[in-house]
């Protein structure tokens, strides 16, 4: 056992979570600093203008959608989920990285995620809030959305609760709630941080209201601990469950490509992909910037490229098995659907997300690619585009050829599929760098209990 | 019983290790009412203050099977009794299909109990509590242990506390007003 410990320090002292040389008040100070400090990046300033810019964009499609109706998409029939499910899709699996970091590796006792979990969360929230977007604006008449919940009403009718789609409701509302409680409980005695040491009165106010309190006694954290566990252990089932559900909308569905049970993990995969390709695309360049690379160090890069690497192999196996699938079956309408999506109209998407998805990510193997930001940063973007993509040609290449050729219709996205869409980008952009800039970006209290002088030494006997 | 004069006195420590070891010795001494305050958790803390078992669980518990039962019988009142339609003969209780939903509000009222449960049992949103009183105790939230001993304390005596609490390697010993 003590070889054991040895080798487990050793291994530690090689490649720390946190870089050597910080203590209890230089790490406070440094990731307090970003949000008490007076002057703000130029980076931060150009990168919010960017996502109020969009954000106009996005507010400007909606309006032009409630006047004139849906019918400003592309959307016609057969192929009427077109952009907007794929964007939902798309958002909703970013969103599962972060409730893996903050949920899953808690539970798994990976202590390293407690420099990137904080962020990781709010990236959950924020990517929530725009797949929400989509549903609600593909409605056509938004403001009626509680019709979809259960409630006495004089029209005497009430939700289909055998449909996917009514389980999507609560399954999506579940999550977002969730992903909000488990965020803020981890955020209290950092605010309380904020609160003791904002210069300004009005700052000192706010954070002070919204630490409610917390003076971080001894009961205050046994009770939070307890807490933040039993929350991991909700939160881990239901964020399987949530992409699980999302599937479901296509599997219980009869159209070829899509009505097939090996969805759930497949799409499970590829949320928790690009989720940790937006983890890296927003972690990247926010150590550089904010000079956080003694808490965001190479290790948490390399780790969560290990974690992409893994996921996107599934995917790549999922891929595959649903090409057997479709021979496999002897189902026509089953193997035509796979032939169209190679070979039809949608063919160079098709190939672009192979290419996106299954062949660039292999660089990851090399550690050279790993350990250097840049190449980092550019292969997650690439994994981004490429599981939007994966999300299109899925929704829109299976809806447009199905068993009528009379039926066959093409998909052409409008400006206005593309304005929401990118208005999205905007949205979260908007927010995420609101909350880079109010909030602390990194969970105070868990780094302090990174550094090695948090660990109590026990008086020899 | 009247009010004690002052709420408590409170001793100012660098690091974890002395705040630990100041808590057991204060609890060998026989100090029942004390807490202590640290910018981070600290498991032996828990231990060395003879702290009781978090209820939390429970209320979780509690809470995940109303939602469970909520989201099962909410389906079974509108899919039976109050909207029944008729598919093809297909039977009106169909209990596979309300899984999801079931499960999906047995998380949602049980992350509530958790929360809520948490703010309750720590008597937060607590607007005042006399330890703010010391300017120092700002650092609590930064890189300083704090330990307290309450005036409410059978064995608590003023100078007797103090004397106590400054010989236990503190930096700082000072009283805590109401």
């Amino acid at each position: 056992m003590a070889d054991e410990k040895q080798i487990v320090d050793e291994e530690l002292q090689k490649s720390p979570v946190i870089a050597p040389g910080y203590t209890f008040g230089t790490v406070t100070d440094q990731i307090a600093s970003v949000v008490l400090t007076r002057r703000t990046p130029v980076f931060w300033v150009a990168c919010f203008a960017a996502g109020f810019a969009l954000l106009l964009v996005f507010l400007w499609a909606v309006v032009l959608l409630l006047v004139k109706g849906v019918g400003i998409w592309g959307i016609r029939i057969p192929v009427a989920w077109g952009f907007a499910i794929t964007n939902f899709v798309w958002w909703i699996g970013i969103g599962h990285a972060g409730t893996l970091i903050s949920a899953i590796l808690l539970l798994l006792n990976q202590t390293w995620r407690n420099s990137i979990n904080r962020f990781a969360e709010a990236m959950t929230l924020f990517a929530v809030a725009c797949a929400g977007m989509f549903p609600l604006l593909h409605m056509g008449r938004p403001w009626l959305f509680y019709w979809m919940f259960p409630y006495p009403n004089t029209m005497g009718v009430q939700p289909q609760f055998r449909s996917p789609l009514v389980w999507d409701v609560f399954a999506v509302s579940t999550y977002a709630t969730v992903s909000l409680l488990f965020w803020f409980v981890g955020l209290i005695p950092d605010l309380a941080t904020l609160r003791d040491r904002a210069g300004n009165r009005w700052a000192r106010g706010v954070y002070g209201i919204l630490a409610m309190g917390w003076r971080g006694s001894a009961r205050h954290w046994a009770h939070h601990e307890v807490a933040s566990l039993l929350l991991a252990g909700l939160a881990t089932p239901l964020v399987l469950s949530v992409h699980t559900v999302v599937s479901f909308d296509f599997t219980v569905a009869i159209v070829p490509g899509w009505h097939s049970t090996f969805f759930p993990p497949y799409f499970v995969a590829g949320a928790i992909y690009s989720g940790f390709a937006m983890v890296l695309v927003l972690a990247i360049p926010l150590r550089w910037v904010y000079g956080l690379e003694g808490l965001i160090t190479a290790k948490h890069l390399e780790n969560s490229a290990k974690v992409m690497l893994a996921t996107g192999l599934i995917v790549a196996y999922a891929y595959m098995l649903e090409l057997f699938g479709a021979w496999y079956s002897g189902n026509i309408y089953e193997s035509a659907a796979f032939l169209n999506r190679m070979t039809g109209p949608y063919a160079a998407e098709y190939w672009c997300l192979i290419t996106c998805n299954i062949l660039a990510p292999q660089v990851l193997w090399f550690k050279k690619v790993r350990t250097k930001p840049v190449f980092l940063f550019m292969s997650s973007v690439v994994v981004l585009v490429g599981m939007w993509l994966e999300r299109f040609v899925i929704i829109v290449s299976s809806l447009a050829q199905d068993y009528l050729v009379s039926s066959w219709r093409m998909f052409h996205p409008t400006r206005w599929d593309w304005a929401t869409y990118v208005g999205t980008i905007g949205l979260f952009t908007f927010l995420f760098f609101l909350f880079i800039r109010l909030l602390p970006m990194i969970s105070i209290f868990e780094v302090r209990t990174l550094l090695p002088q948090a660990k109590v030494e026990e008086a020899p006997e | 019983m009247t009010r004690p004069p002052i709420y408590g006195v409170l001793a100012e420590f660098d690091n974890p290790t002395s705040l630990v070891n100041a808590a057991r010795e204060a609890r060998v001494r026989g100090y029942k009412k004390l807490d202590a305050y640290s910018p981070f958790p600290i498991e032996a803390l828990t231990e060395a203050l003879h702290l009781p078992k978090s209820k939390l669980p429970l209320l979780v518990l509690i809470g995940g099977i109303v939602g469970g039962l909520t989201g099962y019988l909410m389906q079974y009142y509108v899919t039976v009794i109050y909207f029944p339609i008729n598919i093809g003969g297909r039977p009106l209780h169909s209990w596979p299909m309300y899984i999801v939903i079931t499960f999906e509000l047995t998380v949602l009222f049980a992350a509530l109990a958790a929360v809520f449960g948490l703010l309750a049992l720590c008597g937060l949103p607590m607007p005042y509590h006399p330890v703010f009183n010391i300017p120092r105790f700002a650092l609590a939230s930064r890189n300083r242990f704090f330990l307290c001993i309450q005036a409410t304390d059978p064995l608590f005596d003023r100078q007797a506390t103090e004397a106590f609490l400054e010989s236990l390697d503190a930096r700082e010993v000072c009283e805590v007003a109401h």
